[in-house]
């Protein structure tokens, strides 16, 4: 299969349908620049200038292929001896002697002294060749490296047998069907010294070691990989006590899992100003930005404090303050985050921002928190790595960190210090349509006070309060109090308790007039119940003798009547007419 | 010619040069044309320069290529000086004679000495 391959191309008649066979390196994010490795069967060349980590690469390549693919590797070591090399490496965790004892590495130094050869007539590279196959056959290696092929041009004074043997030797090695790296120096104006890119030419990558204002940066380009897509961004990389890991970070899409989960911000009355429905959502990204000893980093300890307590893992970066300092400060506030750091659930790491460049910043985060596997990060504050970068350069590192955490679903908590100058809000444009929920910290000067303001400037897809709130720093924690308005504006601090008398007696003088209001009311209405009942009573007098009068009356009347028919009786007439006239005066009258 | 190797021998640094018995190991891979001349020039130099005092060595690298290793053989044919010391190597088919006597320091480079 890769004897085809290597036909294939040296053709220049790769197909697309074909898919690339890859040689996967087993280094840290290089696979997923590349698409999963270097071209199968075939050389690839690393090229960069002294110092930038081409051999540490080359030697990853074969100790990870031999511990993790099973594929039993060559070195040759044109420039250091098999005895400095497993030196230089044992710290990175490799035992190269181990691998030769157990017949996985063949490490073989080639040495060609110009002093000590002198070169009567025709000769060929055939000696390099035989040692090479000899190598690869003693073990069945799968990967070899050349390291550093070029020394080769100092050892021999005719080049065009040098550059024809070269040739050759590419070919043999496709044809051995072994996945080689060559390694290269950097040579002005051209990628290699002695143009070997002109006989590698399946993949090639770019190693640089860049010092700018004084802080190196290592960095990685892909300069081509025939017949094969990968990133052609420039990627840093990071040599630490792991090895190499390279960071591809921009071949990230947006295409993140989000979460409704909310994750509480630490302070019960911010929750509540976040929708009221429980803080942040998990895995977004929250920014703080404020002047300075407005309570940020308070702010990032109460969330810190909150995760752990959910026994989630915090890792905190801080680039100010060293872990002791923190957790002595936080303790002021109530907080207690050393129990955390001793629980293994909350992990500082404290490094001067002017320590290493901004993408040497971002690959320690990223193989932090690739190793710790934390739900929220903080990042307390991300303004210093603006002090010594270009706002552009700070600002891409802050998208690919935020995009970075996103796509991990880790909530990342931004810290952010304002310059006194500028505006609030306008000095964060460059990073605030990159964050989901934007806490904005402010002074309120005031009444000779200066007091903390809190409110949340936006805060994507939760109804937060518009309310500007005062924030204090207790020692039981964060408090945020209602700010009062007054004719002058917000009032805080002394003003505000201040106003805050004022209102309490204010409220007491208007019960009390109500109190007084009421008590008027009852005796009004009790006096005028008394009226009611006296005129009730009059009344009713006046219906008693009224009732008096009238029965008065009938009696009167019937009297009147049995003395007229007493008398009709006794005159003899007829007693209905009469009687009808009589009672008809009578009533007249 | 013959002054000179007694002038070479002369010198107080080179008192070794002129040992009984030259010892060269010439390492060839196969039978290529390279190899073939590399063997008979050889022949024709010792036998013209250091006349039953050399002993010479032909080693095939396709046949016991693990010899590479130890002489630290890149480029072939290579002739090795085994003695006297220092070790010396000459790479080539050796058909420039006068630089192979020149790397094997049986005529001083640059004819500078009287």
């Amino acid at each position: 299969m890769s004897a085809s391959d290597a036909k294939l191309s040296s053709n220049g008649q790769y197909s697309a349908r074909i898919p690339l066979e890859k040689s996967p390196t087993g280094i840290d994010g290089l696979d997923e620049i590349t698409g999963g490795g270097l071209p199968l069967g075939r050389p690839t060349l690393i090229c960069g200038s002294a110092g930038c980590g081409k051999t540490l690469m080359a030697l990853e390549f074969l100790v990870r292929g031999i511990v993790e693919y099973d594929e039993p590797g060559v070195f040759m070591a044109f420039e250091e001896t098999p005895e400095d090399l497993a030196k230089n490496v044992r710290s990175l965790g490799f035992d190269l002697d181990q691998l030769v004892a157990d017949e996985k590495l063949v490490i073989d130094h080639v040495q060609v002294e110009r002093s000590e050869i002198e070169e009567a007539g025709e000769y060929d590279l055939e000696g390099l060749f035989l040692r090479l196959n000899l190598a690869i056959d003693s073990i069945g290696a799968k990967r070899v490296v050349l390291d550093t092929l070029e020394t080769l041009f100092a050892g021999f004074q005719d080049q065009a047998i040098l550059r024809a043997e070269l040739r050759r030797l590419f070919y043999w090695l496709k044809d051995k069907g072994v996945t080689a790296i060559i390694t290269g120096e950097r040579g002005d104006g051209a990628l290699t010294r002695q143009g070997l890119e002109e006989y590698v030419s399946d993949c090639v990558i770019l190693l640089d070691h860049r010092v700018v204002d004084q802080v190196s940066t290592r960095r990685l380009r892909i300069v081509k990989y025939r017949g094969s897509a990968h990133g052609t961004n420039e990627y840093p990389f990071l040599i630490d006590e792991d090895g190499l890991s390279v960071l591809p970070i921009t071949s990230m899409g947006l295409d993140h899992e989000v979460s409704n989960e909310r994750i509480s911000s630490g302070v019960a009355q911010l929750d509540e100003m976040l929708g009221g429905e429980g803080g942040y959502f998990r895995g977004s990204s929250v920014l703080v930005s404020g002047t300075a000893g407005t309570g940020k980093s308070s702010l990032a300890g109460h969330l810190a404090e909150a995760t752990c307590r959910r026994g989630e893992r915090v890792l905190y970066f801080s680039f100010e303050e060293s872990a002791n300092q923190i957790t002595r400060n936080m303790r002021s506030i109530g907080l207690n985050l050393r129990k955390w750091i001793d629980d293994g659930l909350l992990k500082f790491h404290s490094t001067r921002p002017t320590l290493y460049g901004l993408e040497m910043h971002l690959a320690v985060i990223h193989k932090l928190v690739k190793q710790f596997d934390p739900t929220v990060v903080i990042i307390d504050p991300i303004s210093n790595f603006s002090t010594n970068a270009a706002t552009g350069e700070a600002q891409a590192m802050l998208v690919r960190l935020v995009d970075f955490l996103k796509a991990r679903g880790t909530t990342a908590f931004l810290v952010s210090l304002t310059s006194g100058g500028g505006a609030l809000e306008k000095t964060e444009s460059e990073i605030s349509s990159l964050v989901d929920t934007w806490i904005l910290l402010r002074d309120i000067e005031l009444g000779g006070e200066r007091n903390r303001g809190i409110y949340v400037l936006k805060s994507r897809g939760m109804a937060h309060s518009n309310q500007i709130r005062e924030f204090l720093l207790t020692s039981q924690g964060i408090r945020l109090m209602d700010v009062y308005l007054g004719p002058e504006g917000v009032l805080t601090g002394s003003m505000r308790v201040a106003q805050e008398s004022r209102e309490r007696a204010a409220r007491l003088a208007q019960e009390q007039e109500l109190h007084r209001k009421r008590r008027t009311i009852e005796r009004k209405r009790a006096a005028l119940q008394a009226q009611i009942d006296a005129m009730q009573a009059e009344l009713a007098s006046e219906e008693a003798e009224f009732e008096s009068i009238h029965q008065e009356a009938q009696l009167r009347d019937e009297q009147f009547r049995t003395d007229v028919s007493r008398m009709s009786l006794s005159r003899h007439a007829q007693s209905g007419n009469g009687a009808h006239q009589d009672a008809g005066k009578e009533k007249m009258q | 010619m013959t002054d000179k190797t007694q002038s070479t021998l002369t010198a107080d640094d080179h008192i070794e040069l002129d040992p009984e018995v030259w010892e060269l190991r010439l390492y060839v891979a196969g039978q290529t044309a390279k190899s073939v001349a590399a063997i008979a020039n050889l022949q024709r130099i010792c036998d013209e320069h250091l006349p039953g005092r050399y002993k010479i060595e032909v080693v095939d690298l396709l046949k016991q290529p693990q010899l590479a290793r130890g002489d630290q053989i890149v480029a072939l044919p290579t002739l090795v000086r085994k003695l006297p010391n220092p070790m010396r190597k000459i790479i080539g088919d050796l058909s420039n004679t006068e630089k192979t006597l020149v790397g094997l320091q049986i005529r001083p480079a640059g004819e500078a000495k009287g």
